[in-house]
């Protein structure tokens, strides 16, 4: 078996070797781990940069030498990013200044205390959130930090000394690090450099350190980080192995599940779990089972749940959290699919009610045989500082007054009936009276309600009246008590498992809503407006989009109207660096916890959409687990929505670009044939003009230069058509619109076009009603002149062409009708089209832009024109323009 | 004749043209010169193109009509209504627009070379059946006396006193009916309109009063 899976699975190292590349993008951490202040870690740190100072940009990003002389030495000849100054609250605070480091970019950074926590104010709440992401930016980090700093050692290093050190430092940090380099210092000699005042004393561990510096305490952390130091040790040669398909014997395929509770174990719980798990070098899940008993969380409860599953996370567990009835059997289930080896769980308090029902443990050995569980004590040091549970189930009075009532009503009726009814019967009633306030009252009213009923059967209905004698009926109503007991269980359970899944239910019809409406939407403005009205309306807190801005350039921009007044310098910063690194900031998380909304990245396979923000900040409110995992799918909604609208925007583009590129090459191709044509002719003529003038007579050379004169005034034709189909297609058509008679108009086209194609007789039917038209003259003599010389073009010299003009109500219609041989019906409506010219044996030259000009003027005005064939031949185009009129009243003699 | 035009082969084609023409032809490139060799020479007509390259034509002929009332004529590829009727508004007396027809610039030559040469002060004036009796306020077309509203008559002698000049809109308004009246175009069309009926021999297609659309109107006159 072993020679079976000793060679890796290709997979499993395509994703070691990405992962390598993706290490040799970033920067390198290496940390220099002590066990207590004063070993030399700073020292150190400082020797083996400077040993590399040579081959290697280096600079100290922050680095405290409590003024100890042969440590500000090391100093001497490094370049230091000065540090920041943060006022907090009237404080001056110094703090590493981030931003400076990144822009400076060195290839080796100094920090000093990696596990310092920063002003508020700063970016990371957390120093080493600024390593990470100077690490990040492919910056290789040098740091120094204390053992009792790492957080899966928080509590034992607690139990060892009896100090609670604040800060800490996640595990990760140290796994992932790519050298981990013990500073040792014999116990001894740390305490004698202690006692001769070389040892920087923290204020606030002042009034412990007698306590700390201890001799046994120094030699236990000097264990653990020589353990620590050891374990990483340990790693690189598996990983070693790993990378070179060695297998060892030791090869366990662990894999390790915590249950997470509420409770105050839960902090240390996931610690074991983390240290169990690296132990084994395993996966860990850490998992939250959701009972119906969760309703009843309190909020503290509901924050330490949250909190501990964070920590969690940030331990490098997996974090779930699944629904189930018995904890014991969804956590099986959950363990049993993911090979789970190893379940721990807390020792828990044995309820009284729960006294004859197995606990946890014992239910998950009964279930299956194939993984171990360890139960886990809770510390002692949990148990002195934990607080008073509080107990948020307040008594509510009401029901309780409700059930009376009922037995109350239920006496009553009885009273009235029991003249004709049997005892027994009675008892019927207040079996009733038990399963109302079951139902609608809960547990504790029920029980109250089968007592009293008890009492009031026994007291008004047994037949030795007033007394308690009855023994038999004793027994009966003792049975009703139990009846009550056992309903109302039932009933609160069925009652809580609903809400539960009601409110999944409600979360689902939400989402189902959401992609419902977004589905019947097609534009990126309308998407993020729904997405947020229905985030707003789920969450009950004011919610942002923010997406890149494509045409400013800008990386984010917010939407939705409450942005407008809320989002300041600050919130958007948070919002770009959430983009940037593709992690929840803001309120609630690690990372500039200060600012006013949560902000969850929208990201997809792809990459990076935008992002979304809650402003949970604004009244204080946390964000529940369930409520979290709920504004992730919706954020994962939102994504993937309004990344596939982009796509298809860009795809939308992308068609039309291409479309009018071929449009446009196509003209290209077509105007450069129509404007070279002339140009021949007129280059023709001249130099045969010139060349050949003596040989040529007086008639030919006419002839030349007509021909000249003719092709020079078709290309100015053509150019001007050109250059106002640009401009009307450009947008620069501005119409300056001035009254002007219709018949003026057609009269200055008339004599332009002159009688460039033959004498014409043009028979005018314009009546006197006809008003002034409010538009464009020149324009509009323009549309008039192209049409003309189109109708005087295609006709026969000599035939008539008729100009006819009539009132429509509010419109006037012009209609231009030739004699000519009319348009083929299919090319009627493309006469318009730019560049199209009617295939005609006999072709006449043209640019085929006369009539999209006409088109465009027209349309331009509010009019319309169309073409079509007189009955017996002829064209007829039909201009109907709008009757406009001057706003100023006009003063007529 | 003094062209002002940045462009060589404008110059030269006109040099050849006018002198052709027997008229005397001097240029200048820029307008400052042209400004300079106007007053130094002080040329019959000054042909100016818009588009020079250290100021603006308009600019050049607003300082030109400061000290001289020589006619210029301007040549240019702007042909929009506005560019017209601005150019006329700083002192112009008539607009081609390029490219343009040699026959067009002689024509329009001459009718400005008349009024310097012969102002209108006869109180006569005809232009074939139309005749215009100043001094007896009598206006003939085709042999027959014609009836004028005073508008109408004030018009006409406006157009006259500028014949072969465009008159803009704007100022045959100010002209006729006086300041407050610029913008009544309407005013303006409807009395054109009756004008030409009594006048014109095809109102529908007149010979005396043309329409420059969008700017305003010029009697052809004589050349």
């Amino acid at each position: 078996m072993l020679n079976d899976t000793s060679r890796p699975d290709p997979d499993e190292l395509l994703e070691k070797v990405q992962a390598k590349e993706e290490e040799e993008k970033r920067g390198k951490l290496k940390i220099f781990l002590g066990y207590a202040a004063g070993v030399g870690k700073t020292y150190t740190m400082l020797e083996s940069a400077r040993q590399r100072m040579n081959e290697l940009d280096v600079v100290v990003g922050l680095v405290e030498t409590h003024g100890r002389a042969e440590t500000e030495a090391l100093l001497s000849g490094l370049e230091i990013i000065p540090r920041r100054q943060q006022i907090y609250r009237g404080v001056n605070l110094t703090e590493m200044d981030l931003d400076a480091i990144l822009k400076r970019k060195p290839q080796l950074v100094l920090v000093d205390e990696l596990a310092h926590t920063n002003a508020p104010g700063s970016r990371h709440p957390k120093r080493y959130q600024d390593v990470e992401e100077l690490i990040q930016a492919g910056i290789d980090v040098y740091t120094a930090v204390n053992i009792q700093h790492v957080e899966s050692l928080h509590d034992v290093v607690a139990q060892i000394t009896g100090v609670w050190v604040q800060e800490s430092i996640p595990d990760k940090l140290i796994d992932e690090a790519s050298e981990v380099e013990l500073v040792d210092l014999p116990p001894d000699e740390l305490i004698k450099r202690l006692r001769q005042g070389k040892v920087y004393v923290p204020e606030q561990v002042g009034l412990a350190i007698d306590k700390f510096f201890r001799k046994g305490n120094l030699i236990a952390l000097r264990e653990l980080s020589m353990r620590a130091a050891a374990e990483r040790v340990d790693d690189q040669v598996r990983t070693y192995m790993d990378d070179n398909a060695i297998r060892g014997p030791w090869q366990t395929a662990e894999r390790i599940l915590v249950c997470i509770g509420p409770g105050m174990e839960g902090t240390n719980l996931v610690r074991t779990g983390r240290r169990i798990a690296a132990q084994y070098g395993s996966v860990w899940f850490a998992v939250h089972v959701e009972t119906p008993d969760d309703l009843r969380l309190s909020a503290d409860q509901q924050d330490r749940l949250t909190s501990n599953l964070r920590l969690a996370g940030r331990l490098g567990a997996k974090v779930t959290t699944i629904q189930g009835d018995s904890i014991a059997t969804a956590l099986s289930e959950y363990a049993l699919q993911n090979h789970v080896t190893k379940i721990i769980v807390s020792k828990s308090k044995r309820r009284l009610s729960k006294i004859f029902s197995p606990s946890t443990s014992d239910k998950l050995l009964q279930l299956s045989d194939r993984y171990d569980v360890q139960i886990i004590a809770p510390t002692i040091l949990e148990q002195k500082i934990k607080p008073k549970e509080l107990h948020q189930n307040r008594v509510r009075i009401r029901p309780y007054l409700n059930s009376i009532g009922v037995v109350a009503a239920i006496t009553v009726v009885n009273w009235l009936l029991h003249f004709s009814l049997e005892p027994s019967v009675l008892i019927a009633f207040y079996i009733i009276g038990v399963v109302i306030s079951a139902v609608y009252f809960g547990p504790g009213p029920s029980v109250l309600v089968s007592f009293i009923s008890v009492l009031a059967f026994d007291y008004f209905f047994i037949p030795t009246k007033h007394s308690f004698a009855d023994f038999q009926y004793t027994l009966t109503l003792l049975a009703l008590v139990a009846v009550g007991i056992v309903i109302s269980y039932f009933t609160s359970r069925l009652k809580q498992q609903t809400t539960i899944s009601k409110r999944h239910e409600q979360q689902m019809i939400t989402l189902y809503a959401l992609g419902k409406e977004l589905a019947s939407l097609n534009d990126i403005e309308s998407y993020v407006q729904a997405i947020l009205k229905n985030a707003s309306e789920t969450f009950g807190h004011n919610v942002t989009i923010f997406l890149p801005d494509i045409k400013s350039g800008a990386s984010l921009t917010p939407y939705g109207s409450y942005a407008k007044t809320t989002v300041d310098e600050y919130e958007l910063a948070a919002a770009v660096w959430s983009q940037d690194h593709g992690k929840q900031v803001g309120f609630g998380t690690d990372t500039l916890p200060e600012a006013k909304a949560r902000y969850i990245p929208l990201t997809t396979a792809r990459g990076k959409v935008g992002v979304l923000a809650i402003w949970t900040g604004e009244n204080k409110t946390v964000l529940t687990v369930e409520q979290e995992r709920l504004l992730e799918s919706y954020a994962d909604l939102a994504a993937v929505a309004i990344e596939g609208i982009l796509l298809s925007e860009e795809a939308h583009k992308a068609q039309i670009l291409g479309a009018t590129e071929k449009l446009q090459s196509a003209l290209l191709n077509s105007i450069s044939h129509d404007l070279h044509t002339p140009l021949v002719a007129v280059l023709g003529a001249l130099s045969t003009l010139r060349e050949r003038s003596a040989v040529l007579d007086d008639n030919a050379r006419h002839n030349l230069v007509d021909a000249g004169l003719k092709e020079g005034d078709r290309l100015n034709h053509m150019l001007s058509n050109l250059l106002d189909m640009s401009r009307i297609e450009g947008g620069a058509l501005r119409l300056s619109e001035q009254l002007a008679e219709i018949k003026d108009l057609i009269a200055v086209a008339l004599e332009q076009v002159g009688n460039r194609h033959g004498v014409h007789q043009v028979n005018l039917k314009i009546p006197d009603n006809i008003p002034y038209v409010l538009v464009d003259p020149g324009l509009m003599v323009q549309a008039l002149i192209n049409i003309l010389d189109n109708s005087f073009k295609y006709s026969p010299p000599g035939s008539p062409v008729d100009i006819t003009a009539q009132l429509l109500g509010e419109r006037i219609e012009i209609k231009i009708i030739d004699r000519g041989p009319g348009i083929p019906s299919e090319d009627l409506e493309r006469v318009f089209d730019k560049f199209y010219r009617l295939q005609r044996p006999n072709s006449v030259a043209g640019t085929g832009l006369g009539l999209s000009i006409v088109k465009g003027i027209i349309e331009a005005h509010g009019g319309t024109v169309n073409a079509a064939n007189q009955p017996g031949g002829g064209t007829i185009i039909t201009l109907v323009l709008p009757v406009k009129t001057l706003k100023t009243g006009s003063k007529l003699e | 004749m003094l062209v002002i035009d940045d462009e060589e082969a404008i110059r030269r084609f006109l040099r050849v043209a006018l002198e052709g023409q027997s008229f005397q032809v001097t240029e200048a490139v820029t307008g400052k010169d042209g400004i300079a060799m106007t007053t130094a020479q002080k040329p019959d007509v000054i042909i100016l193109d818009l588009g020079l390259p250290d100021i603006d034509g308009l600019e050049v002929t607003k300082l030109l009509r400061q000290s001289t009332k020589t006619p210029i004529i301007i040549l240019s590829v702007r042909g929009s209504e506005n560019d017209k009727i601005a150019a006329l508004n700083a002192g112009a007396d008539d607009y081609l627009t390029k490219p343009f027809g040699m026959g067009e610039l002689l024509a329009r030559l001459r009718v400005a070379l008349r009024r310097v040469i012969q102002p209108i002060n006869e109180s006569v004036y005809t232009d074939g059946d139309l005749i215009v009796d100043m001094a007896k306020r009598l206006v003939t077309a085709a042999g027959k006396e014609v009836q004028l509203t005073p508008h109408e008559y004030e018009i006409l002698i406006t157009l006259v006193k500028n014949a072969g000049k465009v008159i803009t809109h704007h100022n045959l308004l100010r002209e006729v009916w006086g300041n407050g009246f610029e913008n009544d175009f309407h005013l303006l069309h409807v009395n054109i309109s009756n004008l030409r009926r009594k006048i014109e021999p095809d109102p529908t297609r007149p010979i005396h009063i043309i329409s420059e659309p969008g700017v305003g109107y010029r009697l052809k006159g004589t050349e």
